[in-house]
């Protein structure tokens, strides 16, 4: 039988593997979504797991709505990335400062 | 038996393919490896009885949000050689606060709190349950101000997705039948004295 705390851990694996790649990964703009990509996965993971271990549908209900946002995040900053692209042919990090004033 | 089998397998393989992700030097690699996490997460998630879910992962971020991802790495010409410079810079760091937040996590959750015999382990629910039918009926009851909520963000999302990579080209030769129309003698004609 699989206990609710080795869902935990796997999760928390995903989660701190996410942080690493934003470190890791700071200039690519396209390698940072996915990297908070795999933190809101590691979320989700955590919410149904304590869905099924507490009986509690609840929790399922907003791995809905963390996908949505998801979702709506991506879809936006894949868009922004591909007009900035345009203008400046680049997706770096350090080189959007345009707008520090 | 066979269940603590397929976790390991899900488990190893999501984390490994996370690590794929972080690591890998070519960005199509990492989006690859992305899609793989996303297929072993849904395995857990058929494991935790979720298997809407489950499904709703594959299709939704494999099936959208993923080929979103390699369309955009695909169009856009990305010189990789100078995003990878200074790959190494911030890895004492991240690696520092990542390895602390991951001992935080760990200890937490095998700290005893979640070991408790009435949540520590949980039967799997009969058969006769069906997972998505249980969803709907407190998704359209209970939590319908949060459905409405996430139909206008993504109604939102997807019109801020358009009005941002929407433009009008200078150089295109449209035919602009309203100017066609409205045109008058004076605009066109003009008369020269001699």
């Amino acid at each position: 039988m699989i206990e609710l705390s080795q869902y935990l851990i796997v999760a928390a694996a995903l989660f701190s593997l996410g942080i690493i790649g934003l470190f890791l990964n700071r200039k690519n703009v396209i390698n940072i979504l996915m990297c908070i990509e795999l933190m809101l996965l590691a979320v989700n993971i955590n919410l149904v797991a304590f869905s099924h271990y507490r009986h509690d549908l609840s929790g399922q209900i907003f791995v809905f709505f963390v996908l949505t946002v998801a979702a709506a995040e991506v879809a936006v900053g894949l868009a922004i990335l591909v007009a900035y692209y345009r203008t400046r042919r680049s997706v770096e990090t350090e080189d959007i400062n345009s707008l520090q004033g | 038996m066979l269940e603590s089998v397929f976790f390991n397998l899900f488990a190893g393989l999501s984390v490994l393919s996370g690590m794929g992700v972080v690591l890998s030097r070519n960005t199509m690699h990492s989006v690859m490896f992305l899609i793989f996490c996303f297929f072993n997460a849904a395995g857990l998630f058929f494991l935790l009885d979720a298997e809407f879910i489950g499904v709703i992962m594959i299709l939704i971020y494999v099936g959208a949000v993923m080929v979103l991802f390699t369309f955009v790495v695909m169009m856009l010409e990305v010189n990789t050689a100078r995003l990878r410079e200074g790959f190494l810079q911030y890895l004492p760091l991240g690696g520092m606060i990542a390895i602390i937040l991951m001992i935080e996590f760990v200890g937490a959750a095998s700290s005893g709190v979640f070991s408790n015999p009435a949540i520590a382990t949980a039967e799997h629910l009969p058969q006769s349950i069906n997972n998505t039918e249980e969803i709907g009926q407190i998704l359209y009851t209970q939590y319908l101000l949060g459905f409405e909520i996430a139909a206008i963000i993504l109604l939102v999302a997807l019109i801020g997705a358009i009005v941002l990579t929407l433009r009008t080209r200078k150089d295109a030769k449209h035919q602009k039948i309203a100017a066609q129309v409205a045109v008058r003698s004076e605009d066109r004609v003009r008369k020269v004295r001699m």
